[in-house]
């Protein structure tokens, strides 16, 4: 099955650029895709720029509307996100938990819907 | 041609035999086939249907445990293809499924109740959901009685069954016993939902609760035949059994709560205490302890007069390093003042003030050892804060008897 992992965190919770921890959290990022072969296979994954730089659009009666900002404005902003194939949600969770924003933010693990 | 009445009996009570003897059996091995529990609970269902009008017209089959497996999973692939949604994974269910179900009459159904039991338990499922799926689907519980477990209308507890199997399937919750990685902390909720189980039978009264304590007990027993020789499951068993074996005497006859060191030993059921102690001595000489191995050992020390104190005072500090939460702390300074003194228990009281202010076990242990210590107004103040906290009539009974006998100067 597919999951989608999408990363949630508080601005300025996880270590700051610069610091050790910093660097270790990056490694820890580096590494993932490696150090979880045989559990998942990654897809695809990025980080995404900052909430301040999101635009949110709507079309409602065939005309386009734009908001400056996130869709939802939460404590906690979405701040990347893993595609991976796994065989079932515990293999899922086990890579969630791998990811250093488990222990700063929160993922949230969501299946892929199956069109086949 | 509709069978005739005698015949029809016979029929019914072969398939309540079935049902009742291998029910859990045949539905886990329908879930973990299908990996869907709403299409294994309504292909059985069927086959149930289908059984009835066939046993009646050829007679009870030799093995009707295979019969109805085989037909279940018959109607479940006529299902999966009629769904407009049988989609590529579905079908090759269908397919997998159709070669068990054309297969020359297996020996036997595959055990796949453990599996059922930790996707029933799955942390990713909400507690509540956890607790009712399990009577639900492993325990055979009706909707309705599930619903009046938790004191809740049956189509609501309905719609959670239905969340919960959509989960499972949707989200791919494995049917599937754990490996060494995570097999500790699944197995951990899973023993907490037997657990719980056990304890809603211990609040719930005296008919509907002794049924939830015996649907635990066989919970826990078949977990633990299942996993052989693990000591958390065999510490979980332990200690349903050494609160189940003192349970009649829990209440005295005026409907007030009895604390161990008081209870009529006469009325503690022997046989499963003795059993309890064995499982928990066993458990323990397998040299991993655990926090359901401690709670039994610490029930085992109240299956005696009077309570072995230092050993109950030393398990509880074991005990805080596996769950270091206040309500451990309240037992151990409960034991403690037990041992040392009313002073010891309350200089460690008074540190939990903040975190167990509505709680009503903390006030009535404040309000005991106050007595002993001398200090009967504030005794009986805390007296007052417990039973304003409570509502259970066993509670209230003890508190009042207790809170007068200090006011007397009984202390």
């Amino acid at each position: 099955m597919k999951y989608l992992l999408t990363l949630y965190a508080e601005p300025g919770a996880e270590p700051s650029p610069g610091s050790d921890q910093f660097d270790v959290m990056m490694n820890e990022y580096f590494s993932l895709e490696e150090r979880m072969k045989g559990i998942a296979t990654f897809l695809a994954g990025e980080g995404l720029n900052g909430v301040e730089t999101a635009t949110t659009l709507r079309k409602r009666a065939g005309k386009v509307e734009t908001t400056d900002g996130p869709f939802a404005e939460t404590r906690e902003h979405l701040g990347g996100f893993y595609l991976i194939d796994a065989a079932d949600l515990d293999a899922a969770l086990r890579f969630a938990a791998e990811i250093p924003a488990a222990r700063y933010g929160s993922v949230e693990v969501r299946p892929v819907m199956a069109y086949d | 041609m509709a069978p005739h009445a005698p015949a029809a009996i016979g029929v019914a009570r072969a398939l309540d035999q079935v049902m009742r003897a291998d029910r859990g059996r045949i539905a886990a091995a329908l879930a973990g086939r299908l990996r869907d529990l709403t299409l294994a609970e309504e292909a059985l269902q069927e086959a149930l249907l289908s059984a009835v009008e066939h046993w009646g017209r050829s007679g009870v089959p030799d093995r009707p445990q295979a019969w109805l497996y085989r037909v279940a999973l018959r109607k479940a692939i006529d299902a999966l293809r009629r769904s407009q949604r049988a989609h590529a994974h579905a079908t090759g269910w269908a397919v997998l499924a159709e070669d068990e179900a054309s297969a020359p009459d297996p020996q036997s159904i595959p055990d796949q109740r453990l599996a059922l039991i930790f996707a029933c338990c799955h942390p990713a499922l909400e507690g509540k959901t956890r607790v009712a799926l399990t009577l639900r689907s492993v325990c055979g519980l009706t909707t309705a009685e599930v619903a009046r477990v938790f004191l809740d209308a049956e189509p609501t507890m309905g719609q959670r069954l239905s969340r919960a199997r959509a989960k499972i399937a949707g989200a791919g919750i494995p049917f599937a016993v754990p490996g060494a990685e995570d097999w500790r902390e699944r197995l951990d909720s899973v023993l907490t939902v037997v657990y719980l189980v056990f304890t809603a039978g211990y609040t719930a009264g005296a008919g509907p609760g002794h049924e939830l304590r015996g649907e635990a007990l066989f919970l826990a027993r078949l977990i633990d035949s299942l996993t052989p020789g693990d000591p958390e499951v065999e510490g979980c068993l332990a200690l349903l059994l050494l609160t189940e074996g003192r349970a009649k005497a829990r209440i005295g006859a005026d409907g007030a709560s009895v604390p161990p060191g008081e209870q009529d030993r006469a009325m503690w059921d022997h046989a499963i205490l003795d059993e309890g102690r064995a499982l928990v001595l066993r458990a323990l000489s397998r040299g991993v302890v655990g926090p359901f191995q401690i709670k039994a050992a610490i029930a085992a020390c109240h299956a005696q007069t009077p309570p072995d104190w230092p050993q109950v005072e030393a398990l509880y500090r074991t005990l805080l390093r596996f769950e270091d939460t206040p309500v451990v702390r309240l037992n151990h300074a409960v034991a403690l003042g037990e041992v040392q003194g009313a002073s010891a228990a309350l200089v460690v009281l008074a540190t939990l003030g903040q975190q167990l202010c509505g709680f009503q076990p903390y006030y009535a242990a404040m309000a005991a050892f106050l007595a002993r210590a001398g200090q009967g107004a504030a005794a009986l103040a805390a007296f007052d804060r417990a039973l304003d906290l409570t509502q259970d009539p066993a509670d209230i009974g003890y508190l009042r008897a207790r809170r007068a006998q200090v006011a007397r100067g009984e202390g």
